[in-house]
């Protein structure tokens, strides 16, 4: 499965949607996602990809990782995992 | 100041995942402990517990609600729909301001703590689950009840060992009567039957191997148990006015601290809690048919209590009934005199008397009349529920029959 498609299961299922759904403009908040929400996804991301998010709960805007949309999000995550490979 | 009745019941435990459960199993006589299950078992040295069994989480709760609650908090949100259903009371507009939850807890998220632990410890993880903090800290059950049934009055949790749940009834119970609140939400509950939670018991070397025999000669210590209870403490008149089933009255409680030892009992601050809950209820101690017991089925804390209650009670100690729930339940830790307040109701308003079973063989310092093995049926108008903690604190509720 690609990132792209694993990203969007993972917010999906925190949503409560399918993934088809999910489309890559959508933002957290359109999604439903709340606050505590975003955290366990960044926690669903780091454990499927095995990767380090820089994100900051006190202030989600602050960090490299740019959460404002879905597409925006699966682009952090391929800079991540290509990061680390 | 106000009376305080109890309105509502609730609570799972090994005995029962209800009132109704326990009540016929405590009457009964019945055994709750059995072999313990859980991972690593085989490592431990005391396999035995008041265990919850036959309990699937995934029945009751959906995967974002278990995300965040223990199985305390598990425990406690059953109890506490149970009582407040009873209750029949919806919480809204000024009652909803006022009434608050207030509970016992000695270890909170135990489970959360060990499996977390676990994971990065032994598993060498190097990430936890986000909410590993909101679910596993003592408060968590209290928030949850709060949250979940529109309490926003005064709510927090109270935490002194084995004590715990008669802390903080005693808390609620002063609210009510003082006027701060119609109603509040009170308990406890407890869930340490894991492997960390047991292996540090363990360490104390105060645990059965085989059975939980409170008062009996040849006691060898006490046996854990899990779950919860949970009570409606509503003022008199607000709870007659709206008609409501009262299931008993809580006429008055006592806190004393031993400030001797942070585990060997002390007779004496034993004794200063029964008094006092006898002076705060106005109470002769004729008065008094029952007590259940804090009965741990260790060597030092029966005869300490038997001590106690003699001093306390006189020429009457020889007529009034003395039992240990625990026995039956095991000891809930945080949670146990909410469990056993349970017995207390069935005294004063069924008048039945829960045994202490697995009694063998008399202790000439255990002389009272514990209520050996089986049931017995009698007219009980005041019955005390005692808890004495590690760390010397105690304390010591009254409940009277209401008729």
């Amino acid at each position: 499965m690609s990132v792209k498609q694993q990203v969007i299961e993972i917010l999906a299922q925190q949503a409560v949607l399918e993934p088809s759904d999910v489309t890559l403009d959508s933002t957290l908040e359109q999604l439903g996602i709340d606050s505590l929400g975003l955290v366990e996804c960044i926690f669903a991301i780091e454990e499927a990809f095995d990767i380090q998010v820089p994100f900051n709960a006190n202030d989600p805007t602050e960090g490299d990782f740019d959460i404002s949309s879905v597409a925006r999000i699966i682009a952090g995550v391929e800079t991540l995992v290509a990061e680390q490979s | 100041m106000n009376r305080v009745v109890i309105t509502g019941a609730g609570t799972i435990n090994a005995l029962g995942q209800n009132v109704p459960q326990t009540l016929a199993a405590m009457q009964a006589g019945r055994c709750g402990i059995s072999e313990l299950k859980f991972r690593d078992v085989d490592r431990l040295t005391i396999k035995i517990g008041g265990q919850v069994h036959d309990f699937d989480p995934d029945a009751v709760f959906n995967r974002q609600q278990l995300a965040l609650y223990d199985r305390f908090t598990q425990f406690t949100l059953l109890a506490a729909k149970e009582a407040i259903d009873q209750s029949g009371l919806v919480f809204s507009g000024e009652l909803a301001a006022t009434s608050g939850v207030v509970l016992g807890t000695a270890g909170g998220g135990v489970g959360t703590w060990d499996e977390n632990y676990r994971s990065v410890y032994e598993e060498g993880k190097n990430r936890v689950h986000p909410f590993v903090v909101p679910k596993l800290m003592n408060n968590a059950a209290a928030s949850h009840v709060s949250m979940e049934f529109n309490l926003k009055g005064p709510s927090f949790t109270v935490s002194t060992a084995c004590a715990s749940s008669n802390h903080a009834m005693a808390q609620a119970f002063q609210m009510v009567r003082t006027g701060l609140s119609k109603t509040m939400i009170t308990g406890g509950s407890e869930s340490m039957l894991c492997f960390g939670g047991i292996k540090a018991w363990e360490g104390l070397r105060v645990m059965s191997k085989d059975a939980c025999r409170p008062f009996s000669a040849n006691r060898n210590g006490m046996v854990q148990g899990e779950g919860a209870a949970i009570f409606v403490f509503e003022e008199l008149q607000h709870a007659k006015s709206r008609g409501a089933d009262i299931l008993a009255e809580v006429t008055g409680f006592a806190m004393s601290s031993d400030a001797a030892d942070i585990v060997m009992p002390s007779q004496q601050g034993a004794a200063r809690a029964i008094q006092g809950a006898l002076r705060d209820a106005r109470l002769n101690p004729e008065d008094v048919g029952y007590i259940n017991a804090h009965g741990t089925g260790t060597a030092a804390n029966d005869k300490t209590e038997c001590a106690a209650v003699a001093h306390v009670f006189g020429q009457h100690a020889n007529a009034l009934m003395l039992s240990s729930t625990k026995s039956m339940h095991g000891h809930l830790i945080g949670a146990t005199g909410a469990v056993e307040l349970l017995a207390c109701i069935m005294a004063v308003r069924d008048g039945i008397i829960a045994p202490t079973i697995g009694y063998q063989e008399p202790d000439p310092e255990c002389a009272l009349d514990v209520v050996p093995n089986e049931a017995r049926e009698a007219k009980v108008d005041v019955a005390l529920s005692n808890a004495f903690a590690f760390g010397g604190l105690n304390a010591v509720l009254a409940v009277r029959a209401f008729r």
